[in-house]
């Protein structure tokens, strides 16, 4: 099995900005006080996934597990340490960005799929599934800005889980969207998976984590303080709430 | 309900069903050649300008007449003021003067605030999608790119009415000035792009900036004024790429409608021109050069101060 994803000692600083006008720097300055303030939201992780592993990402509000998501999708860059990715790496870390409210939805479907790095041939071969996916019935050819927002994140998330990578991101995607939707998510992901993609997927469900995933780690104040087998990870966590049922626990998980 | 869990449940523990070897080394997802990936991407681009454009005609009844009429009544202010009003009977259709001046100077403006605007426009997508970020930049050029078309067809619309007759030469004025005015809007725009994610007042200063463009170039006066006024200190005058496209553009259209064209380019345009509009889009390519090492290294740091 080779190696899909290799995070090594990565580490990436955000700067907390008191200050921003050129006034509030002069008394800032004037009375000694700090300017800005750095902290790690994502603070010496190292893991190594291998391709195929499917990892549940878990872990509190702020832990930095989008901030993970976007060192590995490549929309940052670490501060020290590396990260490193084996293929075509896609996902959804928010559903439905780069939607353009005022074009319809058949013209964001094509270009949605075009910033996820399809062609249009593989975007016009897959776009009856798409659409199909996305339930969105006869609202295909009208502005997207008048889409609810579950219609909105089901359009995002059918556009990419039609892409053709070698690992697949999720951050916490399922949980706007209802529950028979979901349910429809979890088994495409289920699908993926067996494909033999890599998975990374974020969520607070316990449920479908265990369905899901082979491996949980999790993430406390950007600090890796778990990785290892799934049951234990949720023990870690103490998410495991034996009177939920295994879907509904996804529904307002993330609030 | 029981048979769509099924399948979940039995392969639950099973081995996996396929093993999918990736033929790819590892390598940090973060890495993008900058412009050449805008290339490389260019369906996306495509997407992107359309988008911008079709966006920006949205709900409007006449859509993309607009880009026709708003040129037209330009020239015609341009047409009546110039040559009505203030009345420069010497100097031979001034209008049209005007106009070769106002659709470079024009096309300069849009690209620079729009490409200024750009990367803090399209956040969503910067800080979640892996978008080579020059894309935005690049798009904004396209689209104020494409805008200049309905400006030619005007120009040589109304050129064609005074009796003008395309030569290679004025084609080939035209297409260097354009392309001036493409590399150097372009290398701007990726600058002050990345300037104004940190500073939001770099889209407001680069707005009082290019105010100043049109009277930094031989439009609304000839460029021998320029030469009688300051002798051979004209010189330094030509080293603005953007006169040397507005005077591109003159010698393509509005040369050609006088009466007496060769006259007219000897008298009021500089010898060497194309020498000078080559030496300027060479300059313009080193600072386009500069740019892109400049915004790589910014750009890093672009997602998360948005
Ligand atoms: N662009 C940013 N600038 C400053 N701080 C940020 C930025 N993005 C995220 N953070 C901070 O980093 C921490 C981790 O955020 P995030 O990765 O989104 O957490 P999670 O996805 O686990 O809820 C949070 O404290 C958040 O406020
Ligand atoms: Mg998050």
């Amino acid at each position: 099995m080779s190696d899909s994803i290799v995070v090594d000692h990565a580490t990436k600083n955000f700067t907390l900005r008191y200050h921003r006008t050129l006034k509030d720097i002069t008394v800032a300055m004037s009375r000694g006080r700090a300017i800005s303030d750095t902290f790690q939201a994502v603070d010496d992780v190292s893991f190594t996934v291998g391709q195929g592993e499917s990892i549940g990402l878990m872990g509190l509000n702020g832990s930095g597990k989008s901030t993970l998501l976007k060192l590995i999708i490549g929309v940052m860059r670490p501060d020290s340490g590396e990260v490193l990715t084996r293929g075509r790496v896609s996902g959804l870390i928010a559903t439905g960005a780069g939607f353009h409210p005022q074009l319809t939805g058949r013209e964001n479907i094509f270009l949605n799929a075009a910033i996820l790095g399809m062609t249009e041939q593989e975007t016009k071969a897959k776009f009856d599934d798409i659409v199909e996916f996305a339930e969105v019935g006869r609202f295909l050819d009208t502005p997207v800005g008048t889409y609810s927002s579950g219609m909105y994140a089901r359009l995002g998330f059918a556009v990419a889980i039609h892409v053709d990578s070698d690992v697949f991101l999720a951050d916490e995607v399922l949980a706007v969207g209802d529950r028979p939707f979901k349910k429809k998510c979890l088994e495409r992901m289920q699908e993926i998976r067996h494909s033999g993609r890599t998975v990374f997927y974020v969520s607070h469900s316990a449920g479908s984590v265990r369905k899901m995933c082979d491996r949980v780690i999790v993430l406390e104040k950007g600090r890796v303080a778990y990785d290892g087998e799934v049951d234990a990870g949720i023990r870690f966590l103490k998410y495991d709430d034996p009177g939920q049922p295994d879907l509904d626990d996804e529904i307002g998980a993330d609030i | 309900m029981t048979d769509v869990e099924t399948p979940h449940a039995a392969s639950e523990g099973e081995p996996r069903a396929e093993v999918r070897v990736v033929d790819a080394p590892l390598r940090p997802p973060s890495d993008t050649t900058g412009l050449m990936e805008v290339f490389r991407r260019r369906y996306l681009l495509r997407l992107l300008v359309k988008r911008e454009i079709s966006a920006r005609y949205q709900g409007s009844f006449l859509g993309l007449l607009w880009s026709y009429i708003n040129p037209l009544s330009q020239f015609l202010i341009y047409y009546f003021i110039m040559q009505i009003v203030i009345g420069r009977g010497q100097f031979e259709n001034f209008a049209v003067h005007v106009f070769c001046g106002l659709i470079v100077v024009h096309f300069f403006t849009e690209t620079f605030n729009a490409g200024t605007r750009s990367i803090v426009r399209n956040k969503s997508l910067v800080q979640k999608m892996a978008v080579p970020r020059e894309m935005f930049p690049v798009a904004s050029m396209l689209v104020s790119l494409f805008h200049v078309v309905p400006q030619l067809v005007i120009l040589v619309a109304v050129s064609l009415l005074y009796g003008y007759t395309p030569d290679p030469g004025a084609f080939a004025a035209a297409s260097l000035a354009l392309a001036i005015v493409m590399v150097l809007g372009t290398a701007l725009a990726l600058l002050f792009s990345t300037a104004n994610v940190f500073f939001r007042d770099f889209s407001s200063a680069v707005n009082i900036l290019t105010n100043f463009t049109r009277f930094g170039v031989p439009m609304i006066y000839p460029y021998t004024m320029v030469q009688e006024r300051f002798g051979s200190a004209a010189e330094y005058y030509l080293w603005n790429p953007m006169a040397n496209a507005v005077l591109l553009v003159q010698r393509g259209f509005w040369v050609g409608t006088t009466k007496d064209p060769e006259e007219t380019a000897r008298v009021h345009l500089p010898a060497n021109l194309f020498e000078l509009g080559l030496w300027s889009l060479l300059g313009s390519l080193v600072l386009l050069v500069v740019a892109q090492r400049v915004f790589s290294r910014l750009e890093q740091r672009i997602p998360e101060r948005l």
